[in-house]
């Protein structure tokens, strides 16, 4: 070999080992992209699923209760006066000291004492114990989140407030534990009351719709247009519309949703039963893209036996090439359903914003759902609401996951090669 | 409620038919089945196809359009108090009669003197209407399921083909099945166009596409709404095109990369874990994206480019530092690498399709003539899928001008004219999303606006879209 030659050579190799060193580098960054983007919503969220609770004796003073009205009663300020008695401080005329501490503690707890006393009027002149989470800055403060170190001015609490915090889970009367709450709750405007219950509850009922008419419509037009249409050119633009149609961006099935749905038909804004209609649409390609691939798999031996047995054509398809794909149209169907799940934008553009605590009623009412519930305590200004964003999240990818397993193991488990 | 409940009970009447007329078909065979041109089943089917069919149609198209055809007899006749108000004020009093008519709450107008009686008149008019229009549907549609029976039944025969005929029926369910798919591309156009013809109605289409100042929030009111200048879209679309170009930046070479080393380097096992783990990358909600951007890189590339503008202060680069000290959280570079992010494993899932896709005789041949691999990557198998990587890039091109939710979390809403990746800019997406999200009347410009930012936008991912799906079927035919 001569000395250029070699030259050449070296210089060659080093190409190579530069080119594979880019695409290991390239996929080195898209993974530590997924790392970073899970580890840094999972460090956010995990706190949320622990959270401090404070059980505390409050005494019902039958002079501050007024029986005729239960509800006219100022219950808070009894909690706040039961805390002020367990710290040792005096509230002082112009209620300073009652205002701080109402601000370590939920609002929950009033409400607690009221729906007490309204099943049982006799509680009023006892003592009981209510147990409730402490506000979500106090929860903060004990998930070290909010420092004793920041500058007292830049911290909503004080320096004297994080002493009584600090007596109160020395004495115990503060306990930290799993956060049932918030998968118990819908949402709330106070952080510490805020679940997510609402939410899901919301997307199941959205996502019932949206299976109910992207699945078998989407399975009867693939099959239509696999075992059925004639070639001709009315198929062909049904076929590029369909492929055209799962390529559309997501928005533009929201203005579709709000022009036709609620202007045109007076569909429910914010509904369930609009947000499904409206995913169903953006599902329906994909689930006829699934199908028609599924079907396609099946081999012709199998329709030609049916046929060859007197079988008509329907019964080919619905008896013996459609049972067949079943697993495959069943995984396409996970799948794209799973992306609906995770949608946001077309719910934006049907008002499906609205703020609605407790649980949704009914498929025509206003309800939240996950993503969307991420979208709106994202946009909330209390740090509080982050780390509920994040926790969200967490339920949000949970049950995408749950899903893909779930298509994961039905290809796993029934799919064929013929 | 009533609708539903006639439903039930439709379907329980079809249901009793199906048994009726099945057992009548067994009937008819006299204990030998094979006699019977069809199944008893499709006899029992057929039946109750009629039956039930053309009464839950009816009856459906009653509980979509009923409340549209009342209203419209409601105001077939408008009184003479009524015609007197403004245009606003009637459609107030319509909406309210029939708000009291259905027992909801109506605004908080009150009703005098003679048009107080109008709008007794009318609510008692509308009430009216409601039942007279429930009653006919309702007994409609029990006389076409009566009909239907009656009219079916006796054509049970021995040789009756039940069997074809409800393949008949099968078939036209498919067909409309597939129709749909159609029906939904004719409303999004028909919806965008209709909309954004009422919007260029008030803007012309030339100030909306070339204008360069966009401001709707200013122009609220409708005298206003000519006032030139406030639906320039320009900034939009050069906002949009910018994220959509540092997208790109992030996702083309790190995901082409990927897949050629995925498809050419990468053994069995690493491909196996790898893929996947992309392809969870991928399933990510676009709105995790946003949450991402918004809180985690924003914050942190804003402290980068304020550190790096603190060390420049001062020194010989005074201006440069003295900006990037004014750096803000929601600046085009955020949303454009996060988009990136979330298209990479778009682009390397397509192109490692189209890269396997070229034949294994190029490569064995290239290598016969002592290439090396990354000599006939880039000299063989690149140039022979150059059309389908292109058309996969233009798909996620396509995908990142279509992205809402990470722009809309991350981004901003100021329209400003700029290259500048390290300001703030908005975009088409962003700008429907703001548009639509408030309370406003629909009618308004302000809100049409939204569909004629939809319909540029449809257009221009449509017109990709087929480009892009051209290209890439038309490669894969060749090697086919």
């Amino acid at each position: 070999m001569t000395d250029a030659a070699a030259t050449r050579l070296k210089k060659r190799h080093a190409a190579e080992t530069r080119f594979r060193m880019y695409g290991r580098v390239a996929i080195i960054v898209a993974l530590s992209f997924l790392v970073l983007l899970l580890g840094r919503i999972g460090m956010q969220g995990y706190s949320t699923f622990t959270t401090h609770t404070l059980s505390l004796p409050v005494y019902l003073d039958p002079a501050r209760i007024d029986r005729t009205y239960l509800e006219g009663s100022n219950y808070d300020s009894l909690v706040a006066q039961a805390l002020l008695k367990q710290l040792g401080e005096t509230d002082d005329e112009s209620y300073t000291v009652s205002g701080q501490v109402m601000d370590l503690i939920s609002r929950d707890l009033g409400f607690q004492i009221l729906n007490r006393i309204k099943a049982d009027p006799a509680l009023i002149g006892r003592t009981i114990t209510v147990t409730g989470p402490v506000k979500a800055d106090a929860d903060l403060y004990y998930k070290g989140q909010l420092k004793r170190s920041t500058d007292q001015a830049d911290r909503k609490l004080n320096d004297r407030q994080l002493a009584w915090l600090d007596r109160l889970k020395k004495s115990g009367a503060v306990t930290g534990g799993f956060n049932v709450g918030f998968f118990t709750h819908g949402d709330s405007t106070e952080p510490e009351q805020a679940g997510i219950l609402g939410a899901i509850v919301g997307s199941a009922m959205m996502l019932l719709v949206t299976a109910l008419i992207a699945v078998p419509m989407g399975v009867l037009a693939a099959v239509w247009l696999e075992e059925f249409a004639p070639k001709n050119r009315w198929t062909d633009v049904i076929e590029v519309n369909i492929n055209n149609l799962a390529a559309v961006p997501s928005i533009v099935y929201g203005l579709l949703g709000l022009a036709v749905f609620i202007n045109w038909f007076g569909a429910p804004r914010g509904a369930p039963l609009t947000g499904g209609m409206v995913l169903a649409l953006m599902a329906l390609p994909t689930v006829i893209i699934a199908t028609r691939s599924a079907l396609k798999a099946v081999p012709p031996s199998i329709r030609e036996a049916a046929l060859g047995v007197g079988a008509s054509r329907t019964q080919t398809v619905f008896h013996h090439v459609l049972p067949q794909a079943m697993p495959g149209v069943m995984t396409g169907t996970i799948l794209s359903l799973a992306h609906a799940l995770g949608e946001t934008a077309p719910l934006l553009m049907i008002g499906m914003i609205a703020f609605n605590p407790g649980l949704p009623e009914s498929f025509t009412g206003s309800a939240s759902v996950l993503p969307v519930q991420v979208f709106i305590w994202e946009n909330a200004s209390e740090r509080a609401f982050h780390e509920r964003t994040a926790a969200a999240i967490v339920v949000l990818l949970v049950f995408m996951i749950a899903m893909n397993a779930a298509a994961v193991i039905l290809r796993r488990r029934f799919e064929r090669r013929w | 409620m009533t609708i539903l409940i006639a439903l039930a009970l439709l379907a329980a009447f079809s249901a009793s038919v199906y048994m009726l007329s099945r057992r009548r078909a067994v009937a008819l065979a006299e204990g030998r089945s094979a006699s019977l041109h069809s199944l008893p089943g499709y006899h029992g089917t057929w039946v109750a196809l009629w039956a039930g069919v053309p009464a839950a149609l009816i009856i459906i198209l009653f509980a979509i359009f009923g409340a549209r055809i009342e209203d419209s007899a409601l105001r077939a006749q408008v009184p003479a108090a009524v015609a007197e108000l403004p245009a606003e004020r009637q459609e107030v009093f319509w909406s309210d009669a029939s708000a009291i008519a259905r027992g909801q709450t109506p605004s908080e107008i009150s009703y005098q003197g003679p048009i107080g009686e109008a709008l007794a008149a009318k609510t008692a008019e509308a009430r009216r209407l409601s039942v007279i229009g429930l009653v006919s549907v309702l007994a409609l549609s029990g006389v076409l399921a009566l009909c239907g029976v009656l009219l079916a039944y006796p054509r049970l025969s021995k040789d009756f083909r039940a069997r074809n005929r409800v393949e008949g029926w099968t078939g036209v369910l498919l067909i409309a099945c597939s129709t749909l798919a159609v029906l939904t591309t004719v409303g999004i156009l028909g919806s965008l166009i209709w909309e954004s013809m009422r919007f260029f109605q008030s803007v012309s289409p030339a100030d909306f596409l070339f204008g360069t100042s966009w401001d709707p929030q200013i122009a609220m009111r409708s005298d206003q709404v000519a006032a030139k200048g406030a639906f320039g879209a320009v900034p939009l679309f050069v906002g949009t095109f910018l994220i959509m170009l540092i997208a790109m930046t992030v996702a083309a070479p790190v995901g082409l990369f990927s897949a050629i080393y995925l498809s050419e380097y990468a053994g069995p096992g690493t491909r196996a874990t790898i893929k996947p783990l992309l392809e969870i990358l991928a399933g990510v909600p676009t709105v995790v994206y946003g949450f991402f951007a918004a809180l985690t890189v924003g914050p942190s590339f804003r402290a980068f480019f304020n550190w790096v503008g603190a060390m420049l202060v001062e020194g010989p680069m005074d201006p440069l530092g003295q900006y990037l000290m004014t750096v803000q959280n929601q600046m085009a570079l955020t949303a454009g690498v996060v988009m990136g992010i979330m298209l990479i494993p778009f682009v390397s899932s397509l192109s490692d399709d189209i890269i396997n896709a070229v034949p294994q005789t190029l490569r064995d041949g290239s290598y016969a003539m002592g290439a090396t691999k990354s000599e006939t990557v880039k000299r063989v198998i690149l140039p022979a899928a150059l059309p389908g990587v292109a058309g996969a890039l233009m798909l996620a091109v396509s995908r990142a001008i279509g992205e809402t939710m990470i722009v809309t979390m991350a981004a901003g809403l100021q329209a400003k004219l700029t290259a500048n990746p390290l300001d703030t800019v908005t975009t088409v997406t962003v700008q429907i999303v703001t548009l639509l999200t408030g309370d406003q009347e629909f009618d308004s410009p302000k809100t049409l606006a939204a569909f004629g930012l939809g319909l540029t936008l449809f257009t221009v991912t449509l017109a990709l879209n087929i480009v892009a799906l051209g290209f890439v079927r038309k490669y894969r035919e060749q090697y086919d």
